[in-house]
């Protein structure tokens, strides 16, 4: 059954060469801790993507509850995590995530640079994935407002008086990522939480979908 | 490498006529066993990543993520604090050479230069050779911004009593007291109580709140008329009536608190 409709699509739309695309490649046994114990070195941009598809569920579920409003926001993560069946497990794997995502992205970035594996043919893949290492500590810090607690408030208030002093752009700056010049509330929340749901995720996705396609292209580089 | 002038195509699709592999070159050159991604390695994979959600769900049982009390703007003695990983950045800005007139140094120069050189890093270090030892100024470089990261976020992070700020900033829910101004006991707590106690039980400096109790009518009326711990004893003035009254209040106002 299952064959007859994989047979029916593939008929129409060809779907055999993608499958090959994403799947049907060899695994070089430099990279293959089964092999030679040292390569777990090479898990660990794969186990930066994993926690990035916990922070896409987890954060996932956290919008079903959290309401980005300075009247609401923290009512609704105090909510979350003291009434919702589970809802201190989501936020945990949430704020957690967040930390272990930076650790294993810094480790993955380590191993890539002391290997040299950025050389030549792979120096565009690299700045992918440097501007991948941005965009997490942007949505780190946005994110980071979000509960709207003291600690989210005063610590972006901080951020956002640092950008301030930028010469020529600061102020510019500064009103664009707070809505205001001088306040700090009901704007900032509310891009705050659009850059974090929005358009960072979508700068994240499209650089992670070069960053796979690049790797697929080049192949992993050779042992040292 | 393809250009796309002078292509061909199969009819109107993108697929190519002349026949050309997408998929990287046989991994034969190096020496060793393969494996083939599909089914074998990624059930490893699938494996390690089962360990790593064990580990992870474990921290995030064994520490529940923090929240502090609601953002108050006014509250002008917090000491803000971002997040671990930005501590490097913030604590930079403590130095005198990347702060007050040189504060451009500490926000833009240092910072733009580290990274910058860490997104060019293919381009500076555009050697042949990758060993470590190939290259020692990359990997130097390398080491250094690695050392001073950990040193700066180390030290801003050892000036911080992590246990008395969490202490200090505990999250206080939403008080759900109703306190019914009609009732016959009101009156006597108005008169003497609610100095110290608070207009909704809350309490203050000066005595705890009354919220969240558990004592019985007759211990309340008792400890009004005869203190217990620093309330001082003979605080309650009214007759016996009213004291029964207050008691009444108290444990009323507590039951709509549950």
């Amino acid at each position: 059954m299952l064959q007859k409709v994989y047979d029916w699509i593939d008929e129409r739309i060809d779907i055999t060469p993608i499958w090959r695309d994403i799947a049907d490649h060899e695994v070089p046994e430099h990279v293959n801790p089964a092999h030679n114990f040292s390569a777990f070195v090479y898990c660990f941009g794969g186990l930066t993507f994993f926690v990035v598809v916990i922070q896409i569920l987890s954060g996932m579920f956290l919008t079903m509850y959290y309401v980005p409003d300075i009247e609401n926001a923290w009512k609704s993560v105090y909510y979350l995590q003291s009434e919702v069946a589970h809802g201190q497990i989501v936020r945990g794997m949430h704020h957690w995530g967040a930390s272990v995502v930076i650790v294993m992205l810094l480790l993955h970035t380590l191993r890539v640079f002391f290997q040299g594996a950025y050389k030549k043919p792979r120096e565009l893949n690299w700045i992918v994935g440097v501007l991948i290492f941005f965009v997490m500590l942007g949505l780190g810090f946005t994110g980071y407002l979000l509960p709207w607690d003291n600690k989210a408030y005063f610590a972006t208030q901080v951020g956002l008086e640092i950008a301030e002093q930028v010469p020529f752009i600061g102020t510019e700056l500064k009103t664009l990522l707070a809505g205001d010049a001088s306040i700090v509330g009901a704007q900032t929340l509310t891009r705050f939480f659009a850059i974090h749901v929005f358009f960072l995720p979508a700068a994240l996705f499209a650089l992670l979908a070069v960053h796979f396609i690049l790797i697929r292209r080049q192949g992993i580089s050779g042992p040292l | 490498m393809h250009r796309g002038k002078g292509m061909k195509f199969v009819g109107d699709s993108r697929i190519k006529a002349e026949k050309t592999s997408q998929i990287p070159k046989d991994y034969s050159e190096y020496p060793g066993r393969t494996e083939a991604f599909w089914p074998n390695f990624l059930l490893k994979e699938w494996l390690v990543g089962a360990v790593f959600l064990v580990g992870f769900l474990i921290l995030t049982l064994a520490h529940p993520s923090p929240l502090e009390g609601m953002a108050d703007p006014t509250d002008a003695a917090y000491i803000p604090l971002p997040d671990w990983y930005f501590l490097f950045l913030y604590e930079l800005l403590k130095y005198k050479y990347a702060s007050g007139d040189f504060i451009l140094f500490g926000i833009l120069v240092l910072p733009g230069l580290a990274f910058g050189a860490l997104l060019l890093a293919p381009f500076l270090d555009n050697g042949p050779g990758r060993r470590p030892h190939q290259r020692p100024i990359a990997v130097g470089m390398m080491l250094l911004g690695l050392v001073s990261v950990i040193w700066l976020t180390y030290t801003s992070a050892s000036h911080v009593n992590w246990q008395e700020r969490a202490e200090a900033n505990k999250p206080i829910p939403e008080s759900s007291v109703v306190v019914d101004t009609e009732h016959e006991g009101f009156a006597a707590y108005e008169a003497s109580c609610m100095t110290c106690h608070g207009a909704e039980l809350e309490g203050s400096a000066a005595a705890p709140t009354l919220v969240g109790i558990e004592y019985t009518p007759e211990e309340i009326a008792t400890i009004a008329k005869e203190g217990t711990g620093s309330m001082p004893a003979g605080i309650f003035t009214g007759s016996d009536e009213e004291l029964e009254q207050l008691a009444d209040f108290i444990i009323t106002v507590n039951e709509s608190a549950e």
